[in-house]
């Protein structure tokens, strides 16, 4: 402790750069263990493929147990982006061109988002909170002690559900929002059918669906191997279960976004490497 | 040599050897300086109060912590030079009974006593269900406990699932990490009967961590006494007392005869001590 104001805003400086040194210290220690959890599970992923009792009931649980609320939530957003759209098109009378720019959305967008976000939701959280559960109750141990690998026995199985099955909930996702849009555009808006059609087809091809399930792999992916990570390494007691299930899913939903970000900016690179005659967006 | 607790032979040959073990956590050091040899057919008890690192010392015989300094030595061979695919095929020579039972939730009880068969062996579902039952009969559970999920039942019979679960493979080396920790009396007799039992049915090596003097007594040969490292001087040996388990009375050392006395007022003073009041 120096005396004077010189001497406490030195104080102050050196506190600071030490906790923010701390800090540093605590992400890059977290990022060599995330990566080493991701390591290890991929090299499990390619060396030894879990029982198939072992598989099933995660590929149900996490694949079709979650359709139902993947398809409500869907159906839902596709009718409300009629509704906040239908005003401002029909303003500048291109109502009929609603269904182009909704579908696209959902198709490349909105669709596997909403599954990603849904799935984080419904099963990260629970991913995490009952390996955390886990964790604490020295179950994992329990498997380490019977020769059994958590990782392998635990981890993959979770991974392969969340990678494998969010392609059909992305694509659940993009039918009933589709759906629910064009019953809503069409049916209570009165939008002529075959325009709404026509626009659809005419705007929405076959590398905007592929985008939405490609992105969608990576989103199931960072879901899964984040929840896991956090369920592994979630500290003692029924506090340490509940923060483990929080931060996974937040941490799942800003890493959706920041892939979902960066794979929109690669793919549309690759797009229009590949197509450079198509009409650009900016 | 005969073993005092069950009149078994006990081979003079080391299983299980620990040297200059030292095990810290960040800045907390829980082990220091641990030597210990377990003879084949022995059941050695580890007794110390709580915090004074005994399930850390059962966890780091098995390999589920690895030691800051030093080795343990599974067979002659050393366990921190091992693969994690040799150090798994090791494991499963272990049976590990917890203090909880640690029970996999999601399973049934029979799920539960047949996982390390499902993993580990070829056996057909049949002769799963066989073994399971035994099992289940050795540890006096009835049949239809075997449908049940480890919630609904109670400590004592979780506690004997755990056990018949850790000797669905027929371990050569049984751990028990504090097993009547938690039960009445009677359930306590019952689980110390069970360990006693196990031995004579199998013939396994078993270290029991436990601070149940009467369990200590009942089931040990040999029982080794920690003490915890805040309150040990500088260069003080961890383990206060090795020796056979009908000696441990005569120890000269007092903090065992305080310990095995249950005798709070010196270790309150101290504490007070310690704490300034």
């Amino acid at each position: 402790m120096r005396g004077g104001p010189v001497g406490a805003m030195v104080d102050w400086v050196a506190d600071w750069i030490s906790d923010f040194g701390a800090v540093l210290l605590d992400w890059t220690a977290s990022l060599g263990s995330i990566a080493i959890f991701v390591m290890r599970t991929f090299r499990w992923l390619l060396g030894r493929l879990p029982k198939k009792e072992t598989l099933t009931p995660n590929f149900y649980e996490i694949g079709v147990l979650s359709l139902p609320v993947v398809a409500l939530t869907g159906t839902f957003i596709g009718m409300v982006l009629v509704v906040q759209s239908y005003v401002q098109f029909r303003n500048m009378n291109i109502e009929a061109k609603l269904g182009a720019v909704i579908n696209m959305s959902l198709v490349r967008e909105l669709g596997p988002v909403l599954a990603a976000t849904m799935l984080a939701g419904r099963v990260g959280s629970a991913m995490a909170a009952e390996l955390g559960t886990m964790r604490v109750t020295e179950q994992i141990d329990a498997l380490i002690t019977m020769g059994a690998n958590p990782i392998h026995y635990l981890v993959v199985p979770r991974f392969l559900a969340c990678l494998l099955l969010i392609p059909s909930l992305t694509i659940m996702a993009d039918f009933m929002g589709v759906a629910g849009a064009f019953f809503y555009a069409v049916y209570l808006l009165d939008i002529d059918m075959y325009h709404y059609l026509e626009n659809s087809r005419h705007f929405v091809g076959g590398f905007d669906l592929f985008v939405g399930l490609f992105k969608s792999l990576f989103f199931g992916a960072a879901i899964a191997l984040i929840a896991c990570y956090r369920g592994f390494n979630c500290e003692p007691g029924a506090e340490g279960v509940g923060k483990a299930a929080t931060a996974a899913f937040v941490h799942s939903f800003v890493v959706i976004l920041v892939l979902d970000l960066l794979l929109g900016i690669a793919l549309d690179g690759i797009y229009y490497t590949i197509w450079p005659e198509a009409p650009k967006l900016l | 040599m005969v073993s005092a607790a069950s009149n078994i032979d006990v081979s003079n040959e080391s299983i299980i050897k620990m040297e200059g073990v030292d095990v810290v956590f960040g800045r907390n050091r829980v082990l220091r300086r641990i030597d210990l040899n377990l003879a084949q057919g022995e059941t050695l008890a580890i007794i110390g109060e709580s915090g004074c690192g005994k399930t850390v010392l059962l966890k780091t015989i098995i390999g589920l912590l690895h030691p800051t300094r030093g080795s343990v030595y599974f067979d002659g061979r050393d366990l921190g030079r091992m693969s994690e695919k040799e150090l798994n095929g090791q494991r499963i020579r272990f049976g590990f009974l917890f203090q909880q039972a640690a029970l996999f939730d999601s399973m049934t009880v029979a799920q539960n006593i047949g996982f390390s068969l499902r993993q580990h062996t070829n056996k057909r579902a049949e002769e799963i269900r066989e073994i399971v039952s035994a099992r289940v009969a050795e540890v006096g559970l009835p049949e239809n406990v075997l449908g049940k999920k480890p919630a609904e039942l109670s400590g004592g019979m979780r506690k004997r699932v755990g056990l018949a679960r850790a000797l669905a493979l027929e371990p050569e080396i049984m751990l028990y990490d504090e097993p009547t920790t938690g039960l009445d009396p009677i359930m306590s007799d019952v689980i110390n009967e069970l360990i006693i039992n196990t031995r004579r049915q199998h013939p396994v090596t078993s270290i029991v961590v436990t601070h149940d003097m009467r369990t200590a007594r009942k089931v040990a040969d040999r029982v080794i006494m920690l003490f915890p490292l805040s309150r040990l001087k500088s260069g003080e040996p961890q383990i206060i007392y090795d020796g056979p388990a009908e000696r441990i009375d005569d120890a000269a050392d007092s903090r065992v005869s305080q310990f095995i006395r249950g005798e709070a007022r010196e270790r309150l003073m101290e504490m007070r001590r310690i704490n300034g009041r």
